[in-house]
């Protein structure tokens, strides 16, 4: 037993550190989300100079073969600055779908151009401000035509392609569908830095991943996987909006002393340190569950999403209290973290969702 | 990173596994199932005396206390090891609750300042139960404020004379042995005049007063001093560096409780499972599975968190206060699910009578014995200010005690003499 990640692991996320200390600051978040880009994509490319995009994907098709491990630990770099890139759609769940479910020429099309980070992919599910399932989908698949309307996607801007969840004669289908030409349109989000898009699909041509029919069955398995990736995003913010608040605590006087020295923020500070933690040593297990594919992957995967959604909300949320009237200005980074915290706690389905997961995966009990 | 086992740790596994099979008492399998937090149910059978003839079993096979050094009773044995071990003791490990003071947290601070001779006299009977310690450091006037403590110890010749009370000590009426902070110095800063030593707890002049608690039970005591002498080679480290020897004994005191510490869940995940409410089975109640799975995520995220420190402790690194956070979530979360169980099961849920109330009013005397998790061993509130200032580096807070001796700290009007 070993519950710690290597350090071979550890160098890799030293790596990324430092690259997007100098590449990714809050301020490149800001450029994007004040609209100056659809996307940062220099950090992008920075990114798959460093081969990142491709890290567990198989050498055979052309990515790093290095697995999950140190993907987890990009994640959490990646979500500790808010890096403006499509990497949690494009790598979380658009290469786990393909790796998954493509077959062998789907993964020759598509892996090589996802590793190297050419091809941008997303998953296309929610139709609207409702949860979606598999009896209230309205985007169908008729054949290899794709119509409909999918209300955000996440990075549908920035994609050349998407997996679409889509309602067919099968039942439901998951479908790749290329997206040059078909009419995207940006939608307002809370997150605005994740380029979101509504998709119009009109005869779109289309081809299945997977077999037809397994289409709900599939995403499941792909949102548990990615669940555990999304948990390494979700503490890798987290730290920083608690790092955050401690800076601030320390330096911020008032009634002549430092504010951080008064016991209602220091016991609020102390709680969150106590959720990243708990959130953080749950995303470990279940990266190791998800490289092994462990038989309580899916256990572990949802407990690891629901301690980093309550880590990272409770985190950015206190930021700004701590913070007071200044977290509350449009200057400060605070609310760029409680935006993020709030995209990624819903990226793959709320809280809610979530918990009946973790309740419906716990063995029974011993009586 | 590898949560499984390694072939060594198979090995070693299946040795432990076998023995208990062969040796653990059984016969306390099924009162054991219904202990609480604080409450060792042990059926007919006196719970102290099944406590130490398990201990027994178990050192003279060399499985107790295995991580310790085998000329001190133990077995050599690896941080690792040691978590197997907990593992296949399983429900057995129950039992331990009457050493866990004197093992984890008396034992270590012995290790690290004791003699060689003492260490080889008491070590070995502490890990085979034969001999129980407790440890005497709150006082009616330090708790929290430990460091405000208040009993004296006066050198006399070779011995030191004790006088004053502490209280809150766990297992005192049934302890041969204590470790006592004392202090020496009251002309110098708090934590500047404090010297620790252990002692005979059958010695003249101390006076054990069980306290009836809020719960109706007596795990804590009064201790009162009257001119007891301790030999000055009883000291443990220098006289006046008792708070450095107390910071040993409560760090190791945060790791002893934190690795393996109740939380409430089982119980809570049992219930659930065959309680039928007016709306259905309580499993499909949205409620009752939203804060179930808040609760598994709490306490799968401490297990881990346990698992984290042991690889930590295994490469050599010293547990450091992160470890703090165990008590202060399993503390809460008992409380909140003890209250929650009992509201599920109506006024019925407030029967306290064992022979009545489900699994032997387990809930019940959870709800009744979780407000001391939340005190005993640094409240919440102490927890909390570690983590903010020795893991998060936030400033201390203004204090009024600060820099000045200890005789001429504030104090309240009725608080008697220092």
């Amino acid at each position: 037993m070993n519950f710690d990640f290597s350090s071979e692991d550890r160098m890799i996320q030293e790596q990324v550190r430092r690259f997007l200390s100098e590449q990714s600051p809050l301020s490149r978040h800001r450029s994007v989300m004040e609209g100056e880009s659809l996307q940062a994509s220099d950090v992008w490319q920075g990114l798959a100079d460093l081969g990142l995009q491709g890290t567990a994907i198989p050498e055979a098709y052309g990515g790093v073969g290095a697995g999950y491990l140190p993907l987890c630990l990009v994640a959490q770099e990646l979500g500790g600055v808010l890096a403006a890139v499509p990497f949690s759609s494009s790598v979380y769940l658009a290469t786990e779908a393909i790796t998954c479910f493509g077959s062998t020429d789907q993964k020759e099309r598509y892996l090589p151009k996802l590793a190297s980070g050419e091809w941008v992919g997303t998953l296309a599910v929610s139709e609207g401000p409702h949860a979606p399932s598999p009896t209230n989908l309205t985007v169908v698949r008729s054949g290899d035509r794709l119509s409909g309307k999918k209300l955000v996607v996440p990075h549908g801007l920035a994609a050349d392609f998407a997996v679409v969840l889509v309602s067919s004669d099968a039942g439901t289908d998951l479908v790749l569908a290329g997206l040059e030409g078909v009419e995207r349109s940006a939608v307002e989000i809370v997150d605005p830095s994740i380029a979101a898009a509504t998709i119009d699909f009109a005869q779109t041509q289309c081809e299945s991943l997977g077999e037809p029919g397994d289409g709900w069955a599939m995403l499941e398995t792909v949102q548990h996987r990615a669940a555990v990736l999304y948990a390494f995003e979700q503490i890798g913010g987290a730290e920083q909006a608690l790092n955050m608040a401690v800076a601030y605590a320390k330096e911020r006087f008032a009634f002549g002393r430092p504010i951080g020295s008064f016991q209602s923020l220091k016991h609020m500070m102390a709680d969150m340190y106590v959720a990243l933690k708990l959130a953080e040593s749950n995303a470990y297990y279940a990266a190791w569950a998800l490289q092994n594919d462990a038989p309580d992957l899916g256990l572990a995967a949802a407990t690891a999403r629901v301690s980093a959604t309550q880590a990272f909300q409770l985190c950015a949320r206190d930021n700004i209290q701590v913070h007071g009237g200044m977290g509350f200005t449009w200057a400060f980074d605070c609310h760029l973290f409680y935006r993020r915290s709030n995209y990624l706690s819903l990226a793959l389905g709320g809280l809610n969702e979530w918990e009946n997961k973790l309740v419906d995966a716990l063995p029974s009990a011993v009586a | 990173m590898d949560f499984s086992d390694t072939a060594a740790e198979t090995d070693f596994r299946q040795t432990a596994r076998a023995w208990i099979q062969d040796n653990a008492p059984t016969y306390l399998a099924a009162p054991l199932s219904g202990s609480g937090f604080g409450s060792t149910r042990t059926g007919d059978f006196d719970p102290i005396a099944e406590a130490k003839k398990w201990q027994k079993t178990k050192a003279e096979a060399g499985w107790a206390c295995i991580q310790w050094p085998k000329e001190y009773g133990g077995r050599g044995a690896t941080p690792i090891e040691s978590v197997i071990w907990s593992q296949e003791e399983g429900i057995y490990g129950k039992l331990s609750g009457t050493f866990i003071i004197g093992q984890g947290m008396c034992a270590p601070t012995m290790m690290a300042y004791a003699g060689e001779e003492a260490k080889l006299r008491y070590l070995p009977k502490l890990a085979s139960g034969e001999e129980i310690w407790c440890q005497l450091f709150s006082e009616p006037h330090g708790g929290s404020d430990l460091a405000g403590l208040r009993t004296k110890a006066v050198k006399d010749g070779d011995t030191w004379v004790i006088n004053g009370q502490k209280i809150w000590t766990s297992g005192a009426q049934h302890s041969d042995y204590g470790i006592l902070i004392t202090r020496t110095d009251s002309d110098v800063a708090k934590h500047r005049g404090l010297t620790m030593f252990f002692l005979d707890m059958k010695s003249d002049g101390v006076d054990i007063r069980p306290i009836k608690q809020a719960n109706g039970d007596s795990g804590f005591n009064e201790v009162f001093f009257d001119n007891v002498r301790i030999p000055d080679a009883q000291r443990l480290g220098e006289v006046g560096d008792g708070w450095k020897v107390a910071l040993t004994t409560l760090m190791n005191e945060r790791l002893a409780i934190g690795g393996s510490i109740a939380t409430g869940f089982p119980e809570i995940q049992a219930l659930v499972s065959e309680l039928v409410l007016a709306s259905g089975p309580a499993s499909g109640d949205q409620a009752v599975r939203s804060k179930l799975a808040d609760w598994y995520a709490k306490s799968a995220g401490l297990k881990n968190t346990g698992a984290r420190a042991i690889s930590a402790l295994s490469k050599g690194e010293i547990p450091g206060p992160e470890n703090s956070i165990g008590k202060l979530v399993a503390g809460g979360m008992m409380q909140d699910i003890a209250k929650f169980a009992v509201d599920l099961q109506g006024l019925g849920g407030l029967v306290t009578d064992p022979e009545i109330a489900r699994s032997q009013a387990q809930i019940q005397s959870m709800l009744m014995r979780s407000p001391a998790v939340r005190i005993e061993g640094g409240t919440d509130q102490i927890l909390r200010n570690i983590i903010a200032e020795r893991v998060l580096g936030l400033p201390e807070d203004m204090r009024a005690d600060k820099g000045i001796a200890f005789s001429q700290i504030p104090t309240s009007q009725d608080s008697g003499t220092r």
